[in-house]
């Protein structure tokens, strides 16, 4: 597969600038929080789900989509809305409840919306693949070559919606992508404990679609197998499930004890990291040049700079527009 | 000319037809909506007319399509999704509990989700616990979702209307007893004159269908024709009772309560739902709060005692409201 040198560099760009942000949010996060854990305290409250380590996921896939591709994520979703495109300072808003935010404060982190992305994202395992479907149908009524995808982990590969999902694409062959995230643990509970097959991968069969395992640490991996799945789509040929093996660097969600896996096998997989990874390749093909890359980094560090100074000096919705926008 | 009428499900097909001819973003999916014409017809005629992309039928897949509805409306259609049975809406509660209800307000106003949903309730017919129930006041319980209980062809019609071009998730609830199929025991109540060209009818106002001085009936669906029943027999020994049909739950026309009792001063709500915590319970709610002063008696409920819905027809007719029940009811309150 022939990729250009400013491809190549997107895509380097877009994970750094994914792992940048949530860097950076995961130090906001725990501001008020210590020394006794409260998780409902300070900058952030509530619960925080990392994407760091699934990077290459996010970015191999979307590199591939328009503006006005549909994308429903999960309650770990700002690697996927960061691949999409989005403007980090509404989204930070958003994550520190503020009025300036995607949702106006309503949504939080583990619900982002953008209708200019079209993008979605939710709480509820798996809630999000039917979206998808209905968007891939709604794009073949109206005629329109775009293309829906839903990102789901492993876990979510167990629930009715899963297979309901897929039937439905496949039996009216949508314009659709399932990306399967396999980070090895649902919560806590892994892959080998939950699920009948070795990937979701053979899973396609059931559905008579293709179904793709890649190396989910590798971008151009995810990169080649979502171009073929999503070109497949765009042609009208129908859907594809594409599972990734990855890992998630930090717990289910930050302030998780992880008692189900073991320090060294972070490790392990921490030598995978797909960044470093990415930037030696790059480096070793002569793409990217250190003084590049270096640029690229303080780019992004500003960038996520005036999020955070976007998002700590916006406002707080005021109280009582708790009542507004429960209907349209 | 004689005027046009219309059995209720007829009404609703019309509705989505006329809407479906001036709306390309209108379709229909769910189980058997296609050559039936939908279980309680509340479709037919729709697929000869539009075909099958148009007017589509699903899998056994409440969750997928009820969910795929959410991504079509988002990218900008205006699906109905029909639910065939109120009863089989557990098999996609998720979708509508925290998807279908609550997009638009955790996207802060930005994700609209303009879809309705439209479902069979009730029993009378000996379909026993899960084909029977009307679970309409668990929907109404849930932020988000506009919930619309129509009692004659005229009020369906007008109301689906307005649910389809509503920007809002709508929930459209038709009894089968007043859907007039040609397969439930005859309900004069469940024809009558609807007018040919599209027209609104705004949700959240009630209607009097029965103007009354000395109790007030509220309540909605089948229970509107059992009031109306009653209201004859009531009127034979002098009591006149005013039926309110409330025709949307949610939003609810608390004014049109307290207004009726301002003038019976006697209040009866009937409920084909379970008693506890529903409509039943919310409208005495709204009074207590608003009417307290305007009541001469205590208020009185007629609603399912909190039971399954049982099969037999002793059993059956025992636990539903019906006219007979309705009219002691009233007579014990004004008496």
């Amino acid at each position: 597969m022939e990729v250009s040198k400013e491809t190549l560099i997107a895509l380097y760009r877009s994970m750094v600038r994914i792992r940048t942000f949530e860097d950076r949010v995961a130090e906001i996060y725990w501001e008020g929080k210590t020394p006794a854990f409260d998780i409902g305290a300070g900058t952030i409250p509530g619960e925080m789900h990392l994407f760091q380590g699934q990077e290459a996921v996010a970015v191999g896939v979307c590199a591939h989509l328009r503006q006005n591709d549909f994308v429903a994520s999960t309650h770990r979703g700002h690697g996927h809305l960061i691949a999409k495109g989005v403007d980090l300072k509404p989204m930070l808003a958003e994550i520190m409840g503020r009025k300036t935010g995607l949702g106006q404060g309503k949504g939080g982190h583990m619900h982002l919306f953008s209708a200019d992305l079209h993008y979605g994202c939710g709480g509820i395992i798996g809630g999000g693949l039917p979206h998808a479907t209905g968007a891939a149908l709604a794009f073949k009524k109206q005629g329109r070559d775009n293309v829906a995808v839903a990102f789901l982990g492993e876990g979510a590969a167990n629930i009715g919606a899963f297979h309901e999902s897929l039937n439905l694409a496949a039996l009216w062959k949508l314009p659709a992508v399932f990306v399967v995230e396999d980070n090895l643990y649902a919560v806590s509970v892994p892959k080998t404990i939950s699920t009948s097959v070795k990937s979701n991968a053979e899973r396609g069969a059931a559905y008579g679609i293709p179904g793709v395992l890649v190396d989910g640490m590798d971008v151009m991996a995810v990169y080649e197998a979502s171009g073929e799945a999503v070109a497949r789509a765009r042609r009208g040929e129908g859907p594809s499930i594409i599972e990734a093996l990855c890992y998630r660097y930090r717990g289910h969600f930050e302030g998780d004890a992880e008692p189900y896996r073991t320090p060294e096998e972070v490790a392990e997989w921490r030598k995978k990291d797909p960044i470093p990874k990415f930037h030696q390749q790059l480096l070793a093909q002569g793409v990217l040049a250190e003084a590049q890359a270096n640029e690229i980094d303080a780019e992004i560090a500003a960038e996520v700079k005036a999020a955070e100074d976007f998002a700590r000096t916006s406002p707080f919705p005021a109280p009582e527009e708790a009542l507004e926008h429960v209907f349209a | 000319m004689a005027e046009r009428t219309l059995a209720t499900h007829q009404a609703i097909a019309e509705a989505i037809g006329q809407e479906m001819e001036r709306d390309p973003g209108v379709f229909v999916m769910g189980e058997d909506v296609g050559i039936w014409g939908g279980i309680f017809g509340m479709t037919s005629g729709l697929r000869q007319k539009f075909g099958p992309e148009r007017v589509m039928d699903t899998p056994i897949s409440e969750t997928g399509f009820v969910g795929a509805a959410v991504g079509a409306a988002v990218e900008g259609m205006r699906p109905i999704a029909e639910i065939m049975f109120v009863d089989f809406a557990g098999a996609c509660f998720d979708q509508i509990l925290n998807h279908v209800s609550k997009i638009n307000y955790m996207s802060g106003g930005r994700v609209k989700v303009p879809l309705v949903i439209t479902t069979a309730i009730g029993g009378g017919y000996n379909d026993a616990a899960q084909h029977s129930q009307c679970l309409y006041s668990l929907f109404a319980h849930i932020p988000g979702l506009k919930i619309v209980i129509p009692s004659s062809p005229y009020d369906a019609k007008g109301l689906m209307t307005q649910a389809i071009r509503d920007d809002s998730p709508v929930m459209v609830f038709l009894h089968k007893g007043v859907a007039g199929l040609v397969w439930m025991a005859p309900n004069p109540r469940a024809h009558g004159p609807v007018p040919e060209e599209p027209y609104t009818i705004p949700f959240g106002v009630a209607d009097v269908k029965h103007e009354g001085k000395n109790v007030t009936i509220v309540t909605v669906s089948l229970m509107v024709h059992r009031a109306l029943d009653a209201a004859e027999e009531l009127a034979k020994d002098g009591i006149s009772a005013e039926v309110l049909d409330l025709r949307t739950l949610v939003p609810l026309d608390k004014e049109a309560i307290v207004n009726s009792l301002k003038k019976t001063h006697r209040l009866l709500v009937v409920d084909e739902d379970y008693l506890s915590y529903g409509m039943s319970g919310e409208v005495l709610a709204v009074v207590a709060e608003r009417a307290l002063d305007y009541l001469d008696a205590p208020p009185r409920r007629l609603a399912v005692p909190d039971v399954p819905i049982p099969y037999s027809d002793p059993l059956e007719d025992f636990v539903r409201p019906d006219a007979a029940k309705i009219a002691n009811a009233a007579r014990e309150l004004v008496g």
